[in-house]
């Protein structure tokens, strides 16, 4: 997959940067409504960059990742409910809980491969809102009730709002996740990864220590979708079990295909979408009946569907895949 | 007296012109949300996922403010209901409400569904100070004016409901060994406190408690549970189609306890019927809606005229589904107190109107029972009846039994 020019690069992060600030002159446009979104879309791009190191870097499939994102929410949600650890901590304990729990499902998913690796994941993904809710545990997560949380503050007395605040905490997480995978990916690892994805019976000819990798690769992909999971519990304030049922793990593996399997910047685009379209979907529907009177009650999901469908035929390599292809193509003519 | 004439009528004209102008503004005052046109109202509702049965009430809020508006709107003013999906799933919930208050800039949320989704934004509706109206759950939490002054409940909670079934177990059934079957949820756990609190002293008379998930596919190991355990009261806090499941199961095998049922599942479409007439005789529940299919209520008049507006406003839809009952009083009660605010349209006053209701009567609920609020009490429906299962109607029996004296 081709590189993203580092020169666009710059600028983007630039962009991000600064528009944020606008905040106080342009309220409307750059409302905390807006950035909240925003941010909700950083978070789903890092829990897809998770999955996308184990699926598209590493070729094993998982249903489960709603599992890991649930485990690093709850971390995160109950160092701050019961020992009032600050928020910015919770981060890496939540990363390296998730990182445990991911490394331990990869030890029996290594005779695991393909379909029954994604079954084996599945299961994970029910069972852990049920294990969540265990009367054992109940006293820990708050059973169904979940856990109440307070939004980060703005700290050091920055002139920011929470929103603006959010956001670039956010911001800040996700490019330091992506530039530690670039560097991952761009390694001896990464390479021994991705051997492991093409083919399998090679890498280990060549002396790639294949289960390591593999367990490895599952605790990393993990650990990014548990910061993920720990940043939305600080961003929504509130952790319940309700929150994390396996339609979550269906909608990163949504945001992975249609932003590209095996492609950094893919991750970011899968995330922007899997909101994006998920909060429109609803809107385009009632555009369908009320404003083009076409008589079709067209559940959100459709509508969903339809996208998924069109966007999959026109751009099999997800859009990353699709937009370097044009990119390709007009530098060629 | 120093005062001269001029001043006097100076000061008198100036008196009159703050206090009319006073009144000028008493008269037409909005806070966002409400122009003289339009009143703003937001809603979430699960149209999609595990909990979409409940879209139901959502799609009858949305028909009753279409009929509403063709019948001219409220004081003139047209109701815009903002709906959106969140399928009960919190952090979305949080997402859409934000959308709804900062972005549609409603003037009030009314009738968010689901006790998880209502609780993730509890604290971000109180803290902006708009109203979280009606809400469509049966938690007991929703009535705190003094920690959350902009939260409102609507039916009675399940906790009230479950101490009422334990005083009238104390009180007639003879040597009671109460056994629990319960989903394993927070409505399970509300209506299991319930019953502890109500039950006192007398706790110890639970001597078997099992769950169900709501994905189980029956709960028949559970009932048999239940009967090997010796119980004689069956205290039965399932969702409908476990309910059904648990009347057919006892009756298999034989087991006949008193039997109590939670409320959530009297529909007599949807669980008696299924459970077979034969099995269900004698089950006791409490009530605070008419049932639609029940056949007492055949000719009666608030039934009647819910029947037309349901032919008329959402034409084909079930009505012997629960949560068209449920959606069409809510929606009433929102309708009048709307109709109380007149022209202050104001956060402060809705919540004002919303906390004062007396014996206000709402249709659909059972006779005797009225709508009553105050700044302390937001609880606005806390009375219920009993019934007995009787041939193939719920038999109402004893007085309408309050929260206050159970």
């Amino acid at each position: 997959m081709a590189a993203f020019p580092r020169k666009w690069l710059a600028v983007l992060i630039a962009l991000a940067v600064v528009i944020p600030l606008l905040h106080p002159v342009l309220p409307d446009l750059v409302s905390n409504y807006r950035l909240f979104l925003v941010s909700t879309m950083i978070i789903a791009s890092i829990a897809v960059l998770g999955l996308n190191l184990l699926t598209g870097f590493n070729g094993q499939i998982s249903l489960g990742h709603s599992a890991f994102y649930a485990v690093g929410a709850y971390t995160a949600a109950i160092l701050m409910d019961k020992l009032d650890c600050p928020y910015y901590l919770t981060l890496p304990a939540a990363a390296v809980m998730s990182f445990i729990v991911g490394y331990l499902f990869g030890l029996p998913a290594l005779r695991l491969e393909g379909h029954y690796l994604a079954l084996a994941t599945f299961a994970l993904a029910l069972a852990v809102p049920q294990i969540l809710k265990y009367k054992w545990l109940e006293d820990l997560t708050g059973g169904v009730q979940g856990i109440v949380l307070m939004k980060p503050e703005v700290p050091f007395g920055l002139p920011l709002t929470d929103d603006q605040w959010l956001y670039y905490y956010c911001l800040i997480v996700m490019l330091i996740l992506y530039w530690a995978a670039a560097n991952i990916l761009g390694s001896r690892s990464g390479r021994a990864m991705m051997a492991i994805r093409d083919y399998h019976i090679a890498a280990s000819t060549m002396g790639i220590n294949t289960s390591l990798y593999k367990t490895v690769t599952f605790g990393i992909s993990a650990a990014y979708t548990g910061i993920a999971g720990a940043l939305s519990a600080s961003a929504v304030a509130f952790v319940a079990p309700d929150s994390f049922s396996f339609f979550l793990s269906i909608k990163f593996l949504i945001g992975l295909v249609v932003g590209g399997v095996g492609s950094l910047t893919g991750s970011v685009i899968g995330g922007i979408f899997y909101v994006l379209v998920d909060n429109s979907a609803q809107a385009l529907s009632t555009f369908v009946k009320n404003d083009l009177g076409l008589q079709f009650d067209l559940s959100a999901y459709t509508v969903f569907g339809i996208l998924l469908i069109v966007l999959m035929y026109l751009m099999p390599m997800g859009i990353a895949g699709g937009l370097f292809a044009v990119i390709r193509r007009l530098r060629r003519s | 007296m120093k005062t001269s004439r001029r001043t006097f009528i100076g000061g008198v004209s100036a008196a009159a012109m703050v206090s009319s102008s006073n009144i000028a503004f008493a008269q037409k005052k909005y806070d966002v949300g409400a122009t003289d046109t339009e009143i703003k109202i937001g809603n979430t509702n699960p149209y999609s996922g595990p909990a979409s049965s409940y879209g139901a009430i959502g799609k009858t809020i949305d028909a009753y403010w279409k009929s509403v508006n063709a019948a001219g709107g409220i004081n003139g003013r047209k109701v815009n209901f903002i709906t959106y999906d969140d399928g009960y799933s919190p952090p979305k919930t949080v997402e859409m409400v934000r959308k709804l208050v900062e972005e549609d800039k409603v003037l009030c949320t009314f009738n968010t569904l689901g006790t998880p989704c209502n609780t993730a934004i509890h604290k971000y509706m109180n803290q902006k100070k708009v109203p979280q109206l009606y809400v469509a759950t049966g938690a007991s939490k929703w009535g705190d004016p003094k920690h959350f002054p902009w939260t409102m409940g609507f039916q009675p909670d399940y906790h009230t409901e479950a101490v009422i079934y334990a005083k009238h177990i104390l009180a007639n059934v003879k040597d009671a060994k109460i056994g629990v079957l319960s989903q394993n949820d927070d409505f399970g756990k509300d209506y299991f406190s319930g019953l502890q609190e109500g039950l006192g002293k007398e706790a110890s008379r639970i001597i078997k408690h099992v769950t169900y998930e709501v994905t189980d596919p029956t709960v028949d190991s559970q009932v048999i549970q239940l009967k090997d355990s010796g119980a004689n009261v069956f205290f039965n806090i399932s969702a409908p189609k476990q309910a059904a499941q648990a009347i057919r199961k006892a009756a298999d095998i034989g087991w006949k306890p008193a039997h109590y049922l939670v409320n959530v599942s009297v529909s007599v479409a949807a669980v008696m019927k299924p459970a077979g007439f034969e099995n269900s005789q004698g089950i006791l529940t409490a009530f605070y809606l008419k049932d639609a299919t029940d056949k007492q209520w055949e000719n009666d008049a608030e039934m009647k005229v819910w029947r037309e507006w349901m032919d008329k406003w959402m034409p084909g839809a079930n009505k012997g589904d629960a949560n068209h009952v449920f959606g069409y009083a809510a929606s009433s009660l929102m309708h009048e107190t709307l109709k109380k605010c007149g022209d202050t349209l104001t956060r402060e006053n809705l919540m004002k109107q919303a906390a004062s209701f007396q014996k206000f009567r709402l249709p659909m609920l059972l006779p005797g029972i009225l709508v009553n609020t105050s700044p302390t009490d937001f609880f606005p429906i806390q009375a219920v009846r009993l019934a007995r299962f009787k041939g193939e109607s719920w038999d109402l029996f004893g007085e309408v039994m309050h929260s206050e004296s159970a």
